[in-house]
């Protein structure tokens, strides 16, 4: 195809606004599906993304309109992907704002129109939802504006439900998107922006060709990692996979790789021929490494097998996720989990619980340090409890985080920030009514409750998202948690030393809340090295009888019985103490906002 | 083979429904008395057989025995087979010196009174229609109709009772020298009236009803009464076990044998529980057939577990032999590390703390089905 005759573009939204809704009715209107055909959200197929109203894994399709080839490319709308985000925007050369008329811009979708800005992508706005009672369309295009430039009369109104006004969006991904410029004729150059793993035929890498051209049965090679493979197939997506001899300059389609581990195909990586590569990779790749960590343990300790071939399975279609075994005196046998963000390790965790069927106990989150030993030794910490207790220097991971509220709960958010450790930046009005706040944090206030918190404390009405910035130095402790005189290695966690006075004492008064009186006194202790900053005692139970028993409900008060145990043993053994699982979760149910 | 030596009658009706009472108990319905007489005579006769033609003990419980119509409590008395131990369940107020004259004749010789408390407050509270007089009555009346084996029910963790008001029922108790006191606490059923009206006030109070039980014990066994189950006490005499036997047949896991409307029998291997409905009992037994009910199979490993479960509540030693199978050694050695457990390699015997903390002990020492990690 002319590349001239060629649109690649994705569609950017918030959760709700519409993304998929649109994407199904372009396919609709370009015959790429039948209506009767058309399962509703086409480019959603994971039940899981369905339910949340999320992508995670982008796709590609090709659809023609008059007489043009456009392919639109699908991106995961949350703040954990942005890397990925960033590369399915490369691969584009315009993007579909799409703004619901009701609800104005949000903090994701703005943070991703400025990384399609940065990636020069020609943005087309969109007012979705205009058939809404409470639809604002001339507010909303005015916020648009304001954020992005361009004219408000420019905007285009439409309801992706009802259809209208979809046909002049694909006219305006015509004319105002512009056309790929990379040259044909030069050795072969394509990015993946995603891949996925399929049983039978290996990974399958979504790909944008750049430069020249890609055949089948050709040797290819991925730059960055190195990996060598003989694509066994080549296609595009309309919207099921149609295989074709060649992909060329300006096309967007797959590539099945025949090799078992999608951890050799990353993406952002560049794809070119073993006989006549490019001299240059595309730029931008990087190397995601998992920010957030927490501790992933069968209830039933009899179901580690079950765990470890779970997450192997996840692994195969989600390079980013990190595993790696961890033995936990209170909780047993598990992994220790690393994930880009609590999006993602939200998705593992349900997915683990949905399709494999496992009982999960999920640690509290925390992030990565970076430490530094008084003997000079620098190491990276995922697991509070293997902070080495001769500590030089420690860091700890900081974002740029975007707010963006009405006006009247700006004080809220700042006073949350701050409580937070965080740095005010900057502020600025949206509209008269809606105000974006920049802000530091470190990662680690992030973590547990803030995105509640947040919610809670702006009535639902806050939008969030956030960048990383890098590591910096801070005045960091661990707390450990004693359970009747042991440690519990589950419940230590690295805190700012400000906070820790607060937080154990906030943590042992839980704990004492959480854990049942036993047959004799449980002491709880939370303590920083070997200083003992709080203390509780779970009082020993005086008295625990079936108040009677005659012949009438022996059964009865024999089951009750059985069940008294059977709940006993669901618990976990610290020593001699049995702690129940809801405990090991104490630190995510602190009231954090409260001093 | 021998038969079931032990016989419950069970008589549903009352005057009025208990709010926290979880019997099957029927308020009024004075028309249907005597037919469920008749019927119970009939269930009766249909089980005989299964019945050991001289019966160690008849217990008649409700419900309130005693608030049958006089006519038809004669015919139900006179129609049950003789057994040297025959109890009737009264509330205080029914108990006029003609009734415990009628008892009397007819071979009563054990009387059960529900006083549960003698704080009008708290009587009111429950429901109860009796007054502290009632029951100072009802002994009364007992006493010179000849019955010399009173077991009296007290209530302890009632909303709103005070360590006092404990103290105070216990002193009233014990005035009037019963042979057997039984404590109770109040079980607050959830989705109960009961405990929708003062749930939250139980559990408020739950730290300060926590010692109730302890402090029972405490002033019951200093005032000669011997902890013998429980939630039972009898006075210690000279030449007579004023325990009650009929409920020791259930502690030792004897066979009885339970006729009524929600009456359970347990006979060897087989434990069953006639259905609690009162028009389906009735119209069974007019036509001569036995009432609808549930059959529940015990096997040997259940029938050990109850064993081990009952005898433990008992201050007698529970002996090893034969119960090994179900008994968790580790929760045993546990158990004994904690003063909770005493065991001399052939019998074990649960120490006063370990008693108050009796269920929670039992439920750890028991090995239940699937509790295969335990051993």
């Amino acid at each position: 195809m002319d590349q001239s005759k060629i649109r690649n573009f994705s569609i950017i939204a918030h959760i709700d606004h519409g993304k998929s809704t649109l994407a199904d009715r372009i396919l609709e209107l370009t015959h790429a599906v039948s209506k009767r055909d058309m399962r509703e959200q086409v480019l959603d197929s994971m039940d899981l993304e369905r339910e949340r109203g999320i992508t995670i894994k982008a796709q590609a399709v090709r659809v023609s309109w008059k007489g043009h080839e456009l392919n639109l490319i699908d991106t995961p709308g949350h703040v954990d992907f942005t890397y990925e985000v960033s590369r399915s925007l490369q691969a584009c050369e315009g993007a579909l704002l799409v703004v619901d008329a009701a609800q104005g811009i949000e903090a994701q979708t703005l943070a991703n129109a400025y990384l399609a800005i940065e990636n020069s992508l020609e943005i087309v706005p969109v007012i979705n939802k205009i058939d809404l009672p409470q639809a604002d369309p001339e507010g909303t295009a005015l916020e648009v504006t304001h954020l992005l430039g361009g004219a408000p009369e420019h905007v285009l109104p439409i309801s992706a439900k009802t259809g209208e006004g979809v046909e002049a969006v694909l006219d305006a991904v015509i004319e105002h998107i512009p056309a790929p410029a990379g040259d044909p004729s030069a050795p072969a150059r394509a990015l993946i922006f995603d891949s996925s793993y399929d049983q039978y035929r290996g990974v399958v890498a979504f790909v944008r060709v750049i430069d020249g051209t890609f055949s089948r049965r050709q040797a290819l090679k991925a730059m960055a990692l190195g990996t060598e493979f003989e694509p066994e197939e080549i296609g595009f997506f309309s919207p099921g996979m149609t295989p074709v001899e060649t992909l060329s300059a300006g096309e967007v389609g797959y590539l099945v790789s025949g090799l078992k581990d999608v951890a050799r195909l990353r993406v952002g990586d560049t794809i070119t021929t073993v006989t006549a590569p490019a001299s240059k990779p595309l730029p931008g790749y990087k190397d995601v490494k998992p920010m957030v960590f927490a501790g992933l343990f069968p209830t039933e300790s009899d179901a580690y097998p079950e765990l470890r071939e779970a997450l192997e399975k996840l692994k195969l279609n989600d390079a980013a996720l990190l595993y790696e075994p961890e033995t936990s005196q209170a909780l047993g046998f598990g992994f220790r989990c690393g994930f880009l963000g609590l999006l993602h390790m939200e998705i593992v965790r349900e997915r683990l619980e949905r399709e494999f069927d496992l009982d999960l106990l999920v640690t509290a989150p925390n992030v990565a340090y970076l430490v530094k030993t008084n003997a000079g030794a620098e190491l990276e910490v995922h697991n509070p409890s293997e902070m080495p207790p001769d500590l030089e220097e420690v860091s700890e991971p900081y974002i740029k985080a975007t707010v963006i509220v009405p006006k009247e709960f700006v004080g809220s958010v700042m006073e949350l920030c701050n409580d937070r450790r965080g740095r005010f930046d900057h502020l600025e009005y949206l509209s008269e009514q809606r105000v974006m706040l920049i802000y530091e944090l470190p990662l680690g206030e992030i973590v547990l409750d803030f995105y509640d918190q947040l919610k809670s404390r702006t009535r639902g009405y806050a939008s969030f998202d956030y960048d990383l910035s890098g590591f910096r130095e801070g005045d960091l402790v661990r707390i450990d948690i004693l359970v009747g005189g042991e440690p519990v290695d589950a419940l230590s966690l690295i805190l700012h030393r400000d906070r820790a006075y607060d937080t154990g004492r906030q943590l042992v008064e839980k704990l004492r809340e959480e854990i049942p009186r036993q047959f004799f006194d449980v002491p709880i202790q939370a303590a920083i090295g070997a200083r003992v900053i709080a203390r509780e005692t779970v009082k020993a139970k005086r008295k625990d009888v079936l108040a009677k028993c005659y012949g009438g409900d022996i059964s009865r008060k024999r089951k009750l019985l059985e069940k008294q145990k059977k709940g006993k043993k669901r618990m976990k053994q610290v020593g001699s103490v049995e702690v129940p699982q809801e405990a090991f979760l104490a630190v995510l149910k602190l009231d954090g906002g409260k001093k | 083979m021998s038969g079931a030596r032990h016989l419950y009658v069970h008589v549903p009706f009352c005057s009025q429904r208990c709010d926290y009472c979880d019997f099957v108990s029927l308020a009024g319905r004075r028309d249907r008395h005597t037919a469920y007489v008749e019927a119970l005579l009939t269930e009766l006769e249909l089980e005989r057989d299964l019945l050991d033609l001289e019966l160690e003990t008849v217990y008649l419980g409700g419900g309130t025995p005693t608030f049958l119509e006089p006519n038809a409590l004669r015919t139900l008395l006179e129609g049950l087979p003789g057994a040297s131990e025959l109890t009737v369940e009264a509330n205080p107020e029914t108990v006029t010196p003609a009734l415990a004259a009628a008892l009397v004749e007819a071979r009563v010789n054990r009387v059960s009174l529900g006083a549960q408390s003698f704080q009008p407050h708290l009587l009111e509270l429950l429901g109860r229609r009796a007054g502290p007089d009632d029951v100072r009555r009802a002994v009364e009346s007992l006493r010179r109709a000849g019955v010399d084996n009173i077991s009296l029910d007290l209530l302890y963790g009632i909303p709103g009772q005070s360590r006092a008001d404990l103290d105070a029922d216990l002193h009233e108790a014990l005035a009037l020298e019963p042979e057997h006191l039984s404590c109770y606490e109040l079980e607050a059923k959830p989705g109960t009236r009961f405990t929708r009206a003062h749930g939250a006030e139980l559990a408020e109070q739950a730290d300060s009803l926590e010692d109730h039980l302890e402090r029972i014990v405490e002033r019951l066994t200093a005032s000669g009464y011997r902890w013998y189950e429980t939630a039972n006490f009898a006075r210690i005499e000279e030449g007579r076990d004023l325990r009650s036997r009929h409920n020791l047949s259930y502690w030792y896991g004897h066979d009885y044998l339970g006729i009524g409307i929600g009456a359970v029998s347990t006979l060897g291997i087989s434990r069953r529980r006639n259905a609690a409905s009162l028009p389906r009992y009735l119209a069974a037994l007019e036509r001569g057939e036995r009432p609808p009910r549930e059959t529940e199979a015990l096997d040997e490993a259940t029938k050990l577990r109850e064993r081990l479960m009952l005898g433990l509540r008992l201050d007698e030693p529970v002996a090893l032999a034969g119960v090994e199978a179900v008994l968790d050694r580790g929760a045993l050695a546990r158990l004994s590390d904690l003063g909770l457990v005493e065991s001399n390699g052939e019998s074990i015997t649960l120490s006063r703390r370990g008693r108050l903390l009796g269920g929670a002990v039992s439920a750890e020492l028991i090995v239940w089905p699937g509790d295969l990690r335990a051993a």
